[in-house]
This record gives C-alpha cells, sequence and structure tokens, in this order.
C-alpha cells in the first residue's frame, strides 16, 4: 500500500464521452493525457483535465471520498463512482490503456457525465414512499426493536443515492417504467423495520405493480455496481419471500404463481418440467392450472414457438407431456427435506435465514464434529450465539422474533 | 479427469441437445463422466427466493452426493445458472459452521451430508470453467481437428456465469467473464464483440413481463446481427430457450428479423474438435443453425 503511494506521477489517458444535447450536436469522444500517481482517483484525473485542458467538461462531484453519491459515471464500461476508482485499476481494465469515462445509463444526459437524477432516480425513490409510518401509539420514549432486524435494514441504509445501479440496470434498459434497484432497496429498509405500520401495503402495492418487484431479471448488475455493498437484488428476492410467504399475495404479474409453481413442481418430480410450469405460472398452481383462460391465452400467443419447436422436434408431445423424475427413492428424500423445513417454519411462524451481513463469515470454524449437531440446533434456539440471529418474517412485526423454537428444528 | 456431472433440469429437457453433446464432447477430452442423477433441481434462484434454507439444504444434498463419487476431482455443471443458485448456496454454507451443522441436520435422515473442507475446498465448475483451468487453453488447442476458422461466434455469457464477481471467483488472476472469448479463440474461430454479450437473456421474467424479457432477447440477438456474427455460443440453457426457442417471439417484439443461430458450449467444442453437426443435435434447434453447417460443409470440402 505504502508502496503504490510512493510511486511518482505518471501519463494517464482519459477518453471522455462529451455531450451537450442543447448544443444540437451529437456526442463525441475527447482525449486528454493528465499526470498524476497511479493511487489518485479517476475523478482527480478528470478534474484535472478540466483544469488544465478544457474548463467546459461537465462532472458532479462534492465529497471526492465516496460518501456523497454525486460523482458516479462509467468507467471503461461499468458503473463506479469516478472518486473511488484508482487510475492503475482502471487502465489495468481499459480496453486500450486508455481509460473511457462515459455518463451513467438509463438516465437522460444533461451535459457531458452529468445525467438527470430527477427524472429517474429520485422519481422511483418517491414512488415507494421512502419514510416510516410509525405504528400507533408511537411510544412515549422511545421505541425498542431487536439489534439484528436494525442491523439488517442498515445494509439498505448504506445507500448514497449515487445511481450506479439505476445506471446499469437490465430490466429498465427495456422497460423504463421499472421501478428500479434503488428504490426497491429502499422499500424493504421500511419493509424490514419493525417500527413501520405499512408493511403489507408497501408489499402488496409493489407486487401488484406491472413495472414493481418482480420485473427484476436477476441478472446481478445492480449487485456489482453497487459502491456500497447494499445489495439490492438480494433485497428485492427478499421483498417477494415476504410478499408470498409471510403476507399471502397474489399478484397480477404471476409473480406468486410462478414461484409457486416452481417449488411444487420440484417437490412433486425432483427436476424442472419446463411444458408444465409455463401454464401455470399464468392459471395456477395445480395440474389444473393449464385449463385456465389466462394459460390459455399465453398458449395461443406462443403458438409460433412451440410450432417450431415441434417441427424441429426439439420438444416431443410425449416429452411435454411427461416430467422427467428423479429416482423414487431420490424424490422422497427431496419431499421429506421441503416437509422438515416448511413444516418447521410453519410450526414456529418463521423462516430461518442466514443473513450474512449480519452475522459475517466464521473467521475460524470449528472442527466438524458429528456429534455437535444437536448442540448447535440447541445453541440457535437460545439466542446464546450472538452470531446467530435471525431476521424476523412473522407476518407482522408487532412481537419482537424469537428465535427459532427447540421443537421445530431439531431434527436429531 | 473423473468429475461429478450434474446436468441440470433443462438440458435433459428443453435442450436434450446440450446433455447429448456433452457426453460426445467428453471422452475426446478424456473427461469422465459420473452423472449426479439422484440430485435434484438447484433451483435456479427461485426456491431460494421461496425459501433460502430449503433451497440451502437441497444443493447441500447434490454436493454430499457429488462427494461420494469415488475418484472424482471435483463437481462439474453445464448450466449457467445451476453455478450461479449452487455458489450462492455454497457461500452460505461455506461461510458459517453452525449453519452447515443445521443444513446437515436434515440431511442426516438420508445418510448424507456436506462437507467443506474433504481435504481441500469443495470444487463445483461449470464446463467453461474446467475447460480452461483444467484442460486449458494450449491443450485444447492442441486436441482441435477442425479449427473454426473463418467462423465469426459471438459469446453469450448470461449473467449468473459472470456476476457477482465476488461470489463467483472473478479476478484479474482468473478472468472467468473473458473465458468464452479465450476459447473461441483457442478453437479458432472469431470473436465478435456486441453490446448485449454479458447481458440478460430476460428468461427469468418471462411469466411476469413477457414484453420485456423478449426485448431483452430480440435487443441481444439484433446487436449480434450487426455486428454480423454467424451465430452465438452460451453456456447457458436458459439463456438458450430465451435466444433460441423464443426467437421467434422476440423477432416480434423488436419487429426485425433475426435468424440468428445460438449454439451450446459443448457443441461449439465438438464442432472444432471433429463432430459433426447433426450429432451434435443441431437439428434440434428453433433456429436452423445454417450458417454453422454451410461453414463445416465448406471447410470439410476443402479439407477433402
Amino acid at each position: 500500500m505504502a508502496e503504490s503511494h510512493d510511486r511518482p506521477p505518471q501519463p494517464f489517458t482519459l477518453r471522455v464521452r462529451r455531450y451537450d444535447p442543447e448544443s444540437g450536436d451529437a456526442p463525441y469522444w475527447d482525449e486528454h493525457t493528465i499526470e498524476l500517481e497511479p493511487h489518485r482517483s479517476v475523478l482527480e484525473a478528470i478534474l484535472q483535465a478540466r483544469d488544465r485542458f478544457d474548463g467546459s467538461i461537465g462532472i458532479r462531484c462534492s465529497c471526492r471520498q465516496a460518501i456523497c453519491g454525486s460523482c458516479g459515471v462509467r468507467v471503461n464500461g461499468e458503473p463506479a463512482l469516478a472518486c473511488h476508482t484508482h487510475l492503475d485499476a482502471a487502465r489495468r481494465s481499459a480496453r486500450d490503456g486508455v481509460i473511457e469515462i462515459e455518463p451513467m445509463g438509463n438516465m437522460p444526459v444533461i451535459k457531458d457525465l452529468i445525467v438527470d437524477m430527477d427524472a429517474v432516480h429520485w422519481k422511483k425513490i418517491r414512488r415507494v414512499t421512502p419514510w416510516l409510518i410509525a405504528k400507533q401509539p408511537v411510544p412515549e420514549r422511545e421505541y425498542l426493536v431487536p439489534r439484528e432486524s436494525m442491523v439488517d435494514v442498515t445494509q439498505t441504509m448504506a445507500c448514497i443515492q449515487c445511481g450506479a445501479c439505476v445506471s446499469d440496470c437490465l430490466a429498465m434498459e427495456v422497460d423504463p417504467l421499472f421501478v428500479g434497484p434503488a428504490a426497491l432497496a429502499k422499500a424493504y429498509r421500511f419493509v424490514g423495520d419493525p417500527r413501520d405500520d405499512q408493511h403489507f401495503e408497501r408489499l402488496n402495492d409493489l407486487a401488484q405493480d406491472p413495472h414493481g418487484m418482480f420485473d427484476c431479471t436477476h441478472c446481478f448488475k445492480c449487485v456489482d455496481a453497487c459502491p456500497k455493498d447494499v445489495n439490492p437484488m438480494g433485497q428485492i428476492m427478499r421483498l417477494r419471500r415476504i410478499a408470498t410467504a409471510d403476507h399471502h399475495i397474489v399478484d397480477h404479474n404471476n409473480g406468486e404463481r410462478h414461484e409457486a409453481a416452481f417449488a411444487s413442481l420440484i417437490r412433486d418430480n425432483g427436476l424442472l418440467w419446463e411444458a408444465e410450469l409455463l401454464p401455470r405460472s399464468y392459471g395456477g398452481n395445480s395440474w389444473f392450472g393449464k385449463l385456465h383462460p389466462r394459460a390459455g391465452k399465453e398458449l395461443l400467443s406462443s403458438l409460433p414457438s412451440i410450432v417450431k419447436a415441434l417441427l424441429r422436434r426439439k420438444v416431443t408431445p410425449m416429452g411435454a407431456l411427461k416430467p422427467h423424475r428423479i429416482p423414487k427413492q431420490d424424490l422422497a428424500s427431496v419431499r421429506s427435506i421441503y416437509d422438515r423445513i416448511e413444516g418447521r417454519d410453519r410450526s414456529s411462524g418463521q423462516r430461518f435465514e442466514l443473513n450474512l451481513y449480519v452475522v459475517g463469515e466464521d473467521e475460524e470454524p470449528p472442527a466438524p464434529d458429528a456429534g455437535v449437531v444437536a448442540g448447535v440446533v440447541a445453541e440457535v434456539s437460545t439466542g446464546e450465539s450472538p452470531a446467530e440471529p435471525e431476521r424476523p418474517a412473522s407476518e407482522d412485526c408487532d412481537t419482537p422474533p424469537d428465535p427459532i423454537s427447540p421443537e421445530g428444528s431439531s431434527s436429531t | 479427469m473423473k468429475v461429478a456431472y450434474w446436468p441440470g433440469c433443462v438440458s435433459r429437457g428443453f435442450t436434450p441437445e446440450l446433455h447429448g453433446s456433452m457426453a460426445k464432447v467428453a471422452p475426446l477430452l478424456d473427461i469422465e463422466l459420473v452423472e449426479l442423477d439422484r440430485a435434484c433441481c438447484t433451483g435456479a434462484g427461485v426456491i431460494a427466493e421461496h425459501n433460502q434454507e430449503l433451497a440451502d439444504t437441497l444443493n447441500a444434498r447434490t454436493f454430499a452426493l457429488a462427494q461420494q463419487v469415488q475418484g472424482a476431482e471435483m463437481m462439474m455443471n453445464i448450466c449457467s445458472t445451476c453455478q450461479g443458485a449452487q455458489s450462492e448456496c455454497q457461500e452460505r454454507l461455506d461461510a458459517s459452521a453452525s449453519y452447515r451443522e443445521r443444513v446437515n441436520g436434515t440431511l442426516a435422515a438420508e445418510g448424507l451430508s456436506y462437507d467443506k473442507d474433504p481435504g481441500g475446498p469443495f470444487i463445483n465448475k461449470n464446463f467453461l470453467w474446467l475447460l480452461v483451468e483444467e484442460i486449458g487453453l494450449d491443450e485444447l488447442r492442441s486436441r482441435v481437428t477442425r479449427p473454426l476458422t473463418n467462423l465469426k461466434v459471438g459469446p453469450f455469457y448470461g449473467c449468473y456465469i459472470v456476476r457477482p464477481r465476488r461470489r463467483l471467483g472473478i479476478d484479474e488472476e482468473h478472468p472467468r467473464d473473458q473465458y468464452l472469448h479465450q476459447v473461441i479463440d483457442a478453437l479458432g474461430g472469431s470473436v465478435i464483440e456486441y453490446a448485449g454479450m454479458r447481458k440478460c437473456c430476460g428468461f427469468p421474467i418471462i411469466t411476469m413481463n413477457k414484453e420485456a424479457s423478449l426485448k431483452q432477447a430480440g435487443r441481444h440477438l439484433g446487436d449480434a446481427v450487426d455486428a454480423e456474427a454467424d451465430c452465438l455460443v452460451t453456456p447457458c440453457p436458459l439463456c438458450h430457450l430465451n435466444l433460441d426457442l423464443q426467437q421467434p417471439l422476440a423477432e416480434g417484439v423488436v419487429g426485425r428479423q433475426l435468424e440468428m443461430p445460438v449454439l451450446h458450449l459443448p457443441q461449439l467444442v465438438g464442432l472444432a474438435l471433429g463432430l459433426e453437426p447433426k450429432e451434435l443435435g443441431m437439428s434440434r434447434h428453433v433456429v436452423r443453425p445454417t450458417s454453422v453447417i454451410d461453414w463445416s460443409t465448406s471447410v470439410v470440402g476443402a479439407a477433402a
């Protein structure tokens, strides 16, 4: 580390995308070579280029230390904070040794590297009612909440609103109305907060919206884009899980049906049965799902693909009508795993989720010992180990989360 | 090398040509496949979305079955989505001893147990990673009998095998997000870069927002057409479903003719190792890989 800070200034070439919509001219690329120490940031390089060569380069910045979230750009095609990207690392990831800097995507450009956050990002944040709607009556003194649930929501509170995840959201690229990763992570901040009174309303709103939580394509772009480890996609998956499993919300977008059909087809067959998954996702999770008018409509609209698949013998009628299954004995094991875990969850009224953000990784895993299994369950159930808290998942959060009940989790 | 082989569901369902071509290619690369035919679906992220512990336990069961395969050096899969879903579960299982024992407690009824460190970390690699890291590009190159000269191949990585980078072990030493490029090059083909090569095919939302899903597939295919690729290659059968099976519908959504053949990774490798398009199951694609077949016949013609 110290070594890299000792390295003398050296030349770095930047290729900056320039665009002024008011000029009427097309965007173009500008190249500037600046001199800085390799550990300095891309932002410092842009500012030097602006000071020395071209005062008209537009860039928004303030704190220069990855706190204010102002200098979101794309560096070599990937979203990043300019102030949080070292020049030497940026050059290593460049295609041709020249560091390429563009404005963020999915938002209109105001000038050069400055995008219109109001038009997209902030509008979507406002969409999710980003404030706490407190349970009534509000206690006279402070609210007491379990430590774990507050640690849990700090992950989404770490968001600095830089827009990096919005910039590269692949669902928003094709559906600009998608609520998007930043706003949905913000929604989890309140759905995960035991003090909030509107969990069901928030979830129902975002589940029923055709551009809401079920519009996420699970592409992990936002996970990698985020400079603060907010894990927006992970929060979206938790919104879905809480909406379907805890609040039993059945949405108009097939989200709940798809999840239910998938889970029960694996329980029934061990392997996925594609030809049955699609109609059930539309028509409902049972054998009769395919007879529902919604499933029929979907079948009709997919005819061009279905006919071609049959003609090319990609799919045979028998293959489509009959599921492939794992051997009987293994299927019984899979079903018993379902029964045990889901039964345990039902009887305790909660799901067990290992949240690595809250508990962190083991520093030195204790040596595995077959005899410990029961002991570990007891340890979890008594809540003695602060390293094993559970995220509350009860229907509402009136009561503080109980640790897992011993009888529910005992399997030995 | 001997591997515990997880083929996944779709490779035995709607893309049988993937499983078939892998079986043809393996002996040519001295890979012995021991099929994990007792294992169940990885859940493709959907079961984890439904119930995280359930997904982790089902996958721990698969890992435990893989660890029982005598003499297997590692587990191998041929589905990016399986890789992504399994890596996510493995990350949680490996991170916490008490969680691992909780999960193993459920598996104990069947006499199974997942061991994080059976004399070295438990390794599960997609065929793509295995090709580059275990077999090696030089070895692969030396086995090519029909170099893909002048075949312009666009890589389509999909999401689950390139993100999130930290979980998947992608760094400067292991540029796994470059491996398709490297393999196409080692097989003698020309790599065609285009905007959508690491973007989402749209498959996960095909039942939730069909238009957005098909727009994604159509846009990436269109980008590849514009970049003049002869075909695409993908390590993910679910991407294949949206890019090939749904291509007639994607054409309707983006309003242009696409006709872009999409090959599975083992098919492309098999072609370069001298196998014929038909035995690699290419006649089963919705989009006829005419350009690839024309290319292969012209190469054979030239050699004769």
